[in-house]
């Protein structure tokens, strides 16, 4: 089912959490809400499910209007950041509550009941758990029997909220995988929120950054990586080099075998794989000292000194595969030569 | 990730925090000799001597003590009040607890701090309040009397009284219970299709019910033992508005040491009951 947000502005109190937010999420697709703490993302989710309200805009989901509808007759799917399993009820009544809070003539029988929670069990791979309590299990089995609880109620929309923030690194891994694939087979409009944009670029077949309660741009994660839209989705997005004109990096920018063309701004963001580095011949003109260096798995970063830069005293940091660094057999206060290979201009 | 974390085990944690806490043995003998004798001298002894007075002219004296028709009046009462009150401030305490932990509303914390007014005030002043209002000079007073309708002097206003003194007992108990739970389980039933009241009956009340319980039972303890405040509204009329502690009261007054005794009995008697369940639900709850 596709989502549509029109005009959606939230304030609390003084605090503008939302501003003027559009938004449209086609049918079918795994959207990722991304932005640092506070943006508005996840006042964004609760209100599209409807544990919120707005305070202007309307919310429509498959074409018809939300708004004023109740969170429980939304049919959506709602897994909360820190799960919110009912710690009184076994795994396998959690999963079935959507089903026997349901009107008595849309109630299945307890057979079909039973049948089908344990099918969801399955597929979220925990069926031999069906007796526990939510205590009883691991952060990661609590977060996919949240998942099956949600998917009970065969929601129209999937909403996630933060869910992998409370997991250990590996399980977040994972469960990232796992998450994608599942929506691979289920195919459920899905919302994410989340504040790391790795796993928004990992997971997302859609990602939309926030910031300040505003929506600064959308597109698939390449989109984004390759074309940021302004410097806040530049910095946000992956790493990024900043060189500033009015710094006085101009110079250092020649030399590094950059220059702006004139219009088109004042600010560089430079992506550390797009620059390449070659041991320098001519000492004393080379634009960059080799600091240190850090192993980050298949690539290396390395961390550089500007030389004879009047600008700020910031590092560079460039990465290349292992194998070429190897290849150039660098030390630490080696010169080398910068080729910059593309950058982002921003005012 | 398919690893069960262990849950902590107790009874290592107690042996651990003993040898940290290792006193000598000298500490530690008087400081537990001071505690018993300090319980067996205030709280053993009495209720010895309760016990020991109501029997002191045989049983036949207790039973025709507690046979007689005031007494079986006063017990009549009492379990009416706790029987009206009870119920009542059940629901009020769950009501004042929801609004305070699951709405922000102007005058939230002015209510917080009223709701503890009762175990601040003095109960004979509580008590006062109601004549104040209801008596015959009180500000109602002229149309209740026009109205042919009787609160001071009569049950309605012990009932009052009592409702008055032990409102807090539940709100008291759920309040900080709830604002711990948060409210993510009730929004996770809502989000699944349950409307208000299912979630209410089968989220919040499973979670809740133990310090519910133990709210309740402390009410119903107080509801049946409270005396400053039924004291003032109940004017002493024998047979109609003496609830057993007023009962015990006025026997002792009049010398009749085997009848006050024999309705204290009683009235101690629902004490140690209560803090038997009291003490059940607890073991219940830890082991949970």
């Amino acid at each position: 089912m596709s989502i549509l947000l029109s005009d959606i502005s939230k304030n609390f109190g003084a605090f503008s959490a939302l501003n003027h937010i559009n938004l449209e999420v086609p049918e079918g697709e795994l959207v990722a809400l991304l932005g640092p703490s506070g943006c508005g993302k996840t006042t964004l989710l609760r209100i599209i499910a409807g544990l919120e309200y707005a305070d202007k805009g309307r919310v429509l989901i498959n074409g018809a209007d939300k708004t004023n509808q109740n969170v429980s007759q939304r049919g959506i799917g709602f897994v909360f950041q820190h799960y919110a399993l009912f710690r009184h009820m076994t795994v396998f009544e959690n999963v079935a509550f959507g089903l026997r809070v349901k009107p008595r003539r849309d109630r299945p029988s307890n057979d079909i009941i039973t049948k089908k929670v344990h099918a969801l069990l399955e597929l979220v791979q925990l069926d031999w758990l069906n007796d526990r309590y939510p205590d009883q299990l691991s952060g990661g089995q609590r977060q996919r029997i949240a998942l099956a609880r949600a998917l009970a109620v065969e929601p129209s929309v999937l909403l996630l909220d933060e869910p992998f923030g409370a997991l250990d690194a590996s399980v977040r891994k994972d469960l990232r995988q796992w998450l994608r694939n599942l929506h691979h087979e289920l195919n459920v409009t899905s919302i994410f929120v989340t504040h790391d944009q790795e796993e928004a670029m990992e997971v997302a077949s859609q990602v939309v950054v926030l910031n300040h309660g505003r929506i600064e741009q959308q597109g698939s994660p390449t989109d984004i990586y390759d074309h940021p839209a302004n410097a806040f989705v530049s910095r946000f997005i992956g790493q990024t080099n900043i060189f500033d004109l009015a710094e006085h990096d101009t110079d250092w920018l020649q030399t590094a075998g950059l220059l702006a063309p004139q219009s088109e701004g004042k600010i560089a963001h430079v992506r550390p794989h797009d620059i390449i580095i070659e041991k320098s011949n001519a000492d004393q003109a080379a634009p960059a000292t080799v600091k240190d260096w850090q192993h980050l798995g298949a690539l290396i970063r390395l961390e550089l000194v500007k030389n004879g830069a009047n600008g700020s005293a910031a590092p560079v940091f460039a990465e290349m595969p292992n194998d070429q660094f190897k290849q150039l057999d660098l030390n630490r206060g080696d010169k080398v030569d910068l080729k910059i290979r593309q950058a982002h201009w921003f005012h | 990730m398919n690893a069960i974390p262990q849950p902590i085990n107790p009874a290592k944690l107690v042996a651990r925090q003993q040898v940290a806490l290792q006193d000598a043995d000298w500490v530690r003998w008087s400081l537990i000799a001071i505690a018993v004798s300090f319980i067996s001298l205030f709280i053993c002894l009495p209720l010895g001597l309760v016990i020991f007075q109501a029997f002191s002219k045989g049983v036949v004296a207790y039973w025709s003590a507690l046979a007689q028709a005031d007494t079986l009046a006063a017990i009549n009462l009492t379990l009416l009040t706790a029987l009206v009150t009870v119920p009542l401030n059940t629901v009020f305490g769950v009501t004042a607890a929801w609004a305070i932990t699951r709405f922000d509303f102007k005058g939230k914390s002015l209510l917080t701090t009223l709701i503890d007014l009762p175990f601040s005030v003095s109960p004979v002043i509580s008590g006062l309040i109601f004549v104040l209002l209801f008596g015959a000079e009180g500000w109602f007073g002229e149309w209740l009397m026009a109205h042919d309708v009787k609160i001071i002097f009569a049950v309605p206003g012990i009932i009052l009284a009592t409702l008055f003194i032990t409102f807090p007992f539940v709100a008291r108990q759920l309040i900080p219970l709830m604002q711990e739970m948060g409210t993510q389980e009730e929004e996770a039933a809502l989000s699944l299709g349950a409307g208000g009241w299912k979630t209410f009956w089968a989220v919040t009340v499973p979670n809740i019910k133990w310090a519910l319980l133990y709210g309740v039972l402390l009410c119903n303890a107080r509801a049946m033992g409270e005396f400053g405040a039924v004291s003032v509204v109940s004017g002493h009329i024998r047979g109609l508005t003496n609830t057993l502690p007023l009962h015990v009261e006025v026997n002792y007054n009049d010398y009749n040491i085997v009848g006050a005794f024999a309705s204290a009995s009683i009235l101690a008697a629902l004490a140690v009951v209560t803090l038997i369940l009291k003490s059940a639900l607890e073991w219940k709850q830890g082991n949970r």
